[in-house]
This record gives structure tokens, sequence and C-alpha cells, in this order.
């Protein structure tokens, strides 16, 4: 199994969304974040106060699949959350030693 | 505004004569004059709406508009702030501020007024007071609560200045000091004056007695018609309040912000604004209780409220725009901060003068006071270095000097303003009087001068006051984490 970390641009989640739901994707978990990579941040300014504000709003994506789904995954979410501008977000890949569904005790793949 | 207590003890004979023509026979010998008193259930009204209007301005307008611009850690104790000031003001003003505001101070009338009304004594259903038209009266309590309102309001403007690092104890104190020693004296010293049928009274019984050769009475007359607060006789127009409200409170800012000194990160943390939307809210709730402000500083229902309200309106409008178009160039984007902060400098800028310029005037004047305001807030106060938290002087300071002083320059009726209001030449009636540019203008800086002085100096000794005996400001670690918490035990949100 594999555990997909990805950080991605808020306006894109419905659509990373719906193309993973259509590989076969069925559960993902979702946080707003605020970070920084390339993508430098911007400035605010409230009347004679200007602030510079480094840490820009993203949606983390966690996703865990199995192995054999992975690749589609990656590939899924790289051309879905694509823009080609500055900022597009990260994808990250590692390996998960165990699963459980909460409910059945299922485990591993079977819990996904 | 006016007074009864003089009124009564001079011209009982002019209120039991009615003659409601008062015929104005110049040339004939003149007869003492003499009138009537008639409350108008049309100003009643209309004047009872100003005051609640006018409340709407401190609660919750200007608690959200302030609340808004602060961090989340401290949007209670600025809401706590001015809700408190304006229950503890509103109980002082009938315990002893109305009577010091609006009575007859003795020796020290120019400056003060006295202790007659305290407790609101002798003033019941039949109290009235005197409007700007002779013969027209109020309801003295009508007035009362109006004026209230203005008291309460202009001690809470203040707050902006060392918001987020104030001890709440501490303000308490000073506002109760600030407007008994500061405010009071203001507003009497500003807008104390006989009325118009007490110095139409005064008026011909002077030149009665001029004409019969009775210099006693015709100086005793004269000392009569020059019992009036200290501005006022210098001729200082001040519609609704901006020096009284506007200038007095901006500078109080001034200094206020410059005893406590900065917060603490300022200029290396952010401290951007936790909610404009309740600041747009709170600028809003300003904007439409300002026409009680200005227009029903009229104190009648009449065509000189209509042109307080269109007043009141463009100018505040250009007052957001012209901010809103010069941030625009000169920082790259148009703020909704910066719209709704020249929208309440406009508000600011034409208080002094919403009955006595024309509409065209009160555009200029908006769109002036929106210009400066912006360069004052966004260039001067970086260069000075002040941590004036929500921008008290920059926008009620400046604002308020730029409009006492335009005043003296609107009122002229070639600018289309309303003209001096002249109540001596033809007694019992109301005329325009000459329009000289330098004793108008010179009158208005004379005031403007004054008032800086006399609020920023008066101030200092009261900032300096608390903090010895109390201290102004927080610890440190309570302004860290934030007056909510610390000083008041709650938070504005839980997320």
């Amino acid at each position: 199994m594999k555990l997909i970390i990805a950080a991605i641009k808020p306006f894109k989640l419905e659509e990373v969304r719906e193309a993973l739901t259509t590989i076969g994707v069925r559960g993902m978990m979702v946080t707003e974040i605020k970070g920084f990579g390339s993508q430098s941040g911007h400035t605010e300014i409230y009347r004679g106060a200007e602030y510079a504000v480094n840490f820009v709003p993203k949606v983390r994506l966690e996703i865990v699949v199995s192995d054999s789904l992975a690749d589609q995954v990656v590939e899924t979410i790289r051309s879905t959350a694509r823009t080609d501008k500055i900022g597009d977000g990260k994808i990250f890949v590692l390996s998960v030693e165990q699963a459980v569904r909460v409910r059945t005790g299922e485990t591993d793949d079977d819990a996904l | 505004m006016k007074n009864l207590t003089k009124l009564s003890a001079l011209g009982a004979l002019g209120a039991l004569a009615a003659l409601p023509a008062l015929a104005q026979e110049t040339a004939a010998p003149l007869a003492p004059y003499t009138f009537e008193q008639s409350v108008n259930n049309g100003d009643v009204a209309w004047m009872s709406i100003s005051t609640v209007l006018v409340l709407l301005m401190t609660v919750p307008g200007l608690a959200l508009f302030y609340g808004g611009l602060v961090r989340t850690k401290n949007m209670l104790s600025v809401l706590t702030q001015v809700f408190a000031i304006c229950a503890i003001v509103a109980i002082i003003w009938v315990t002893y501020g109305y009577s010091l505001a609006f009575t007859y101070g003795g020796s020290l009338d120019a400056y003060v007024g006295g202790f007659s009304k305290m407790f609101l004594a002798g003033v019941d259903l039949n109290s009235k007071v005197a409007t700007f038209t002779n013969g027209v009266y109020l309801p003295e309590y009508t007035f009362i609560a109006f004026q209230m309102t203005f008291a309460c309001i202009t001690p809470a403007l203040i707050v902006g200045a060392f918001a987020e690092r104030i001890k709440f104890s501490s303000l308490l104190v000073f506002s109760i000091l600030w407007v008994t020693l500061i405010y009071f004296p203001m507003a009497h010293m500003v807008w104390w004056w006989g009325g118009p049928d007490f110095l139409a009274q005064e008026q011909t019984a002077k030149l009665i007695a001029e004409a019969a050769g009775d210099t006693a009475a015709a100086e005793a007359a004269a000392a009569n018609l020059a019992a009036n607060g200290l501005l006022w006789n210098w001729g200082a127009l001040d519609f609704a309040g901006g020096t009284v409200v506007h200038i007095n409170a901006g500078v109080a800012g001034l200094v206020g912000c410059i005893v406590l000194g900065k917060r603490i990160g300022y200029g290396k943390e952010s401290m951007a604004p936790h909610s404009l939307t309740m600041t747009m809210i709170g600028a809003s709730l300003l904007f439409v209780g300002w026409f009680g402000f200005n227009a029903g500083s009229n104190l009648e229902s009449n065509s000189i409220t209509s042109l307080a309200i269109v007043n009141t309106f463009v100018a505040a409008c250009a007052g957001g725009a012209a901010w809103m178009l010069v941030e625009w160039a000169m920082k790259g984007k148009p703020s909704l901060l910066g719209l709704v902060s020249g929208v309440v400098a406009g508000l600011v800028a034409i208080t002094p003068a919403a009955g006595f310029a024309g509409p065209m005037g009160s555009v200029v004047l908006g769109l002036v006071a929106g210009v400066l305001c912006f360069l004052f807030v966004a260039y001067a106060k970086n260069a000075l270095k002040l941590d004036d938290s929500l921008d008290v002087f920059g926008v009620h300071g400046i604002g308020g000097i730029i409009g006492a002083i335009a005043t003296g320059i609107l009122v002229n009726p070639a600018l289309g303003g309303a003209g001096i209001p002249d109540y001596l030449s033809q007694p019992g009636t109301l005329q325009v009087a000459e329009y000289v540019a330098s004793t108008a203008i010179m009158a208005q800086v004379k005031a403007v001068i004054f008032t800086l002085l006399f609020s920023g100096i008066g101030s200092f000794i009261l900032y300096k006051l608390v903090d010895v005996t109390m201290g102004l400001r927080v610890k440190q670690e309570v302004e860290r984490e934030g007056l909510d918490i610390a000083e008041h035990g709650e938070r504005a949100y839980y997320m």
C-alpha cells in the first residue's frame, strides 16, 4: 500500500476528487493548510500597514491505495491539479505498513 | 442649542406675552421683544429618531468598526470598551454632565457650565430648550437625550488609538475624567448660547436702553448677549461637533498612543485586521447613524435638516471614493478598508459644516478629506512612528481639522453655503451675516488651535495621572495572550 500526500491549490480540490473517484479511489482525507514552496507569498496592505504574507493557502490530500493503483493516482492528481503556473503543489508517495478498517477489522488492501 | 435658565430668569415677561407674528417695525420706537415657546411634534419625532441613530453609531457601529480591525484575541476587549464607556458616560451625563455642558456657569461661564441641573434638577415635562429658530423649542428631555449620545460616542472614539494594550479599569477611570474635564467644557465652550429668542430679547433691550441713554441697562444687556461659550463668542462655527467631538477625540487619541507606547511586536508581527466584514458593517452603521448626528444637530426638522442630510451623504461618498482612488493609484489596489475609512473621513470632515456648506462644497470637502487622511495614515503615521492602532487621529483628528477650517470657507453663500447666522441685526429673525473670509476662517483656525491645545494638554495630564496611579497598560503577558481572555475571561470565537 502507498500513502500519497498531495498539496494542491484549493480551487482544484473538487476536480481532483472527481477524477480520483473515476479511477476507483474510494476515500481520502483533506486538510486546509498553509505553506510555501517556490511560489512566494503576497503583500497585504491595511491603510498604512503592509504585511508580507509568506504562507499561502493550500489543500492537503492524503490517500492510501493499493500498490497497483498508486502510479495512476499520482498521474491523475498531477494532470488534474495542474494549471502550469507556479504554486500548483507537490505530491509525495510513502509506503504504508498496515491498514485496518475500524468497523470490521479487515486489514490492508481489504480495508481500503 | 439652548438654554432655558437664562430665559426663565430674564424672559419671564417675554414668555407670558403671546405675539406670534412679531411685526418688525424697525422705524418705530422699539418695544421689548416678546415671544412664545412652541414645541413642534415633528421636531420632537425627528430628534427622537436622531437620538437613537447616534446611539446606533456607538453600539454596535463604532464597536464593530473598531472590533474588526483588531486581532481575534482582542475583539471582545474593544467591543466591551466601547459599550462600557457608552453605559457609564450616559449615567454621568444625567448626573452632572449635562449641567456642566449646558447650564450657566457663573464666573466660569465662558469655559464650563455650573451645577444647577445636577441630577437634572428642575427639568420636567414642561422644560424647553431653544432651537435655532425664534419661537421654536424642544422638550428639554429631548435635547438631553440627543446630547447624551454625543457625550457617549466621543470618549469611545478614543479607544481606537490604544486598542490592544490598554488596561480596562484604567480606561474607565480615564474616560470618566476625560468627559468631565475635557468633553463637557468643550461642549460648553462651543455650543453654549442663549438661543435666538434670548438674543433677540437682549439685543432689543440693549437698543431700547441705548436710545433712552440708560448706559447701565445697555451694558447689562450687552453682557447677557456675550454670556456664551468662549468659542461661540469667537464666532467659531461647529454644526455637529467637528471640534467638540472629532478633533477633541482625535488629539486625545494621538496623545494616548504616544503615552502608552507601541504594541509589542509593532512593525514586526502581523497585526492585520481580523474581520474586515465586521469593519464594513460597523462603518455602514456609522454612515447611517451619522445622519442623526449631523442632521439631528439642527435640532429642528426643516430645510436645513434636509441640507445637512444631502451634505452628509455626498461628503461621505466623496471621501470614500477619493481614498479608494488615491490608494489604488499609490498602493496598487482599491481596498475595502480604504473605501470605508474614506467614508468615515468624509463624514468626520462634513460634521462641522453639515448645515453650513452647500452640497457641491461638501463634495469637494469629502474629496479633500479622503485624500489627506489617506496620506496621513499611509505615510505620515509611519514616518512619525506612531502606533495609533486604529487611526483615530489620522481619521478623526485630521478629518476634523480639515472640516473645521473648511467650514469657514464653505459657509460662504457665494460657494453655495448657507451663510453665517445673524440673530442680532433684526432681532426676532434669522438673517445671513455678510461673509468676510478672513474673519470666518480665522475664527475656525483659532477654534482648531484652541481645541488641539486644550484637549492635547488636558488629555496628557489625565493620562499621566492614571498611569502613575493605576498604570495604563496591561502586562506584557496579558498583551501577548490577548485582552479578551486575560481581562474579560471570554473569547470572541471558538474555532
